[in-house]
């Protein structure tokens, strides 16, 4: 059994095929988070080529997230960041057998609908790209296809959840090498979480009803989020992870699964380092198997990372609304 | 049978969901038992029975070679432990792998289970659907089947029973000890096929002791 909290009840993206024996019923929300919790315990990497998908894959990455750029460099080159040529999206989709993502910025609608006219199996509407629209973000329930959200508090996820995101990651902050944001947005979301638990579990539900405002949520996904004690959705990091050891660390958080972006495709291991974070991920429990994980890297090839409280561009500011 | 010792293969993919459907049934059938997450060998030879639970076949496969843990349970189903396997898990257990659009993959598994198995037959994750479907448990049973890129069942040998199929695609099957699925009872209310799991771990049970 799945949370389905939050969800609308026969919204666009759900298309039924009539058959002579049963329906077929395609996008609803126990698929679209179902997809998402077949990920849990697994590492999605960023990729830009072919090349590096297969890396991905033959590490054991459960998907690989298709970009034009890797975070890092959207920071360096500047500009406007946009989704990934097709023609790469789809050569990755025709070669690995895993899952593949791909980003559009937040609010294109229509960078959302190609990407789902090229069947990728999941969105990831981020804050990586340039926003397109600073007041909206996508109204997911419109689309068959999956999303994935970022987020930094709790509020944040559940304003996703309720446009339609099956699928949350802390939002970190990307192209930095630097964990520290990840963590302070997973410790931000649990704080939060353990209040509202607190809060149910006092009996005064009525105080729900000032956080539900505060968080610019309906009282319904506050309270069914109270009385899950979690997210309803699959929850994974993001933004900053570059060693096996900053991957299980998020785990040991809470958190369902990790994306890593520069950290790999950055270093100049990316190969050890790729299996490396998937064996820390999966066995994050085991001091042995991380410490055996971290061994296979070499901390001479991390990319050199950035001091976040001195970045011009904060990715992570983008989309919170 | 008093008291059982299910385990959930617990590398990758929605073990979680695993552990509560077993736990829920284990209460329904009002037995006595355990339901421990496997991602070493340390009990392996305490289970009376283990789920592979979905997730991603290659991922999981990778991952259970570590200290010969695949290795290990193989030995243990050959000699008559129940599994079931769903989705990533029927991958695993089978003999044949092929990718719908990449053809056969070289991706690791256990070699157990005599059927053809097609990956991502039914399509990307768009194509992802839910549907009615009529299941032998030994009597026919209609439940709701979940599938997320699904494989589906190309061919089965001699000693392996169909128990459903979905417009003619084999998509649930057992052979002995072993059972199997295309889709995921775990994201439904019904916990039918674990119960049927665990009549499989008591027979076992009582023919051993």
């Amino acid at each position: 059994m799945i949370s389905l909290c939050g969800d609308i009840n026969n919204h666009k993206g759900v298309i039924t095929r009539k058959t002579n024996l049963d329906d077929v019923v395609c996008g609803t929300t126990t698929l679209k988070r179902g997809f998402a919790h077949m990920l849990k315990n697994g590492v999605v990497m960023d990729v830009t080529s072919v090349e590096q998908a297969h890396i991905a894959e033959d590490a054991g990455a459960v998907a690989v997230m298709v970009l034009d750029k890797l975070p890092s460099d959207v920071r360096k080159v500047g500009g406007v960041a946009r989704t990934a040529s097709i023609k790469i999206i789809s050569d990755i989709m025709n070669t690995v057998t895993i899952p593949v993502m791909a980003k559009c910025r937040i609010g294109h609608v229509y960078e959302a609908h190609v990407l789902e006219k090229t069947n990728v199996d999941m969105i990831d509407e981020s804050e990586v790209l340039t926003p397109a629209d600073e007041t909206h973000h996508i109204w997911k329930w419109n689309f068959t296809a999956p999303f994935v959200n970022g987020c930094r508090s709790l509020a944040e996820a559940l304003r996703r959840i309720e446009e339609g995101a099956s699928m949350i990651r802390t939002k970190g902050e990307p192209g930095t090498g630097n964990v520290v944001e990840a963590v302070r947005h997973i410790n931000k979301v649990n704080y939060e979480l353990a209040m509202l638990k607190s809060i149910i579990n006092s009996g005064n539900e009525h105080i729900l009803i000032n956080l539900a405002r505060d968080f610019q949520v309906s009282y319904n996904v506050l309270e069914k989020t109270a009385q899950l004690g979690r997210l309803p959705v699959v929850n994974f990091a993001a933004g900053g992870i570059s060693t096996p050891a900053d991957a299980a660390y998020l785990m040991s958080l809470g958190c369902d699964g990790i994306f890593v972006g520069s950290g790999i495709f950055k270093s100049s291991d990316a190969k050890e380092r790729a299996y490396a974070t998937v064996l820390a991920t999966t066995f994050w429990n085991n001091f042995d198997k991380v410490q055996e994980a971290q061994n296979l890297i070499d901390e001479k090839e991390s990319m050199l990372g950035l001091d976040t409280k001195e970045l011009e561009l904060q990715m992570q500011k983008r989309g919170s609304n | 049978m008093n008291y059982f010792n299910v385990g959930v293969l617990s590398i990758q993919g929605d073990i979680a969901e695993n552990v509560s459907a077993v736990q829920k049934s284990i209460k329904k059938l009002n037995y006595r038992g355990i339901v421990n997450e496997i991602n070493n060998d340390k009990h392996i030879s305490k289970l009376d029975g283990l789920i592979i639970p979905g997730g991603e076949s290659t991922t999981i496969a990778k991952l259970s070679m570590i200290d010969k843990l695949l290795k290990k349970l193989q030995n243990k189903i050959n000699d008559g432990m129940p599994i079931f396997g769903i989705c990533a898990g029927l991958i695993l257990l089978s003999k044949y792998i092929n990718d719908k659009k990449i053809g056969p993959t070289n991706q690791l598994h256990m070699d157990l289970l005599d059927i053809e198995v097609e990956r991502n037959y039914f399509g990307r994750q768009k194509d992802s659907f839910e549907s009615y479907i009529e299941i032998l448990l030994p009597k026919m049973i209609k439940t709701k089947g979940i599938f997320i890129r699904s494989p589906r069942i190309k061919k089965v040998g001699n000693g392996v029973q169909i128990l459903s199929k979905l417009n003619n695609n084999i998509i649930a099957v057992r052979q002995n000890n072993i059972l199997a699925t295309s889709f995921h009872p775990e994201l439904t209310h019904d916990t039918i096929l674990y119960e049927y799991f665990i009549s499989m771990i008591q027979q076992h049970h009582d023919q051993t002791h």
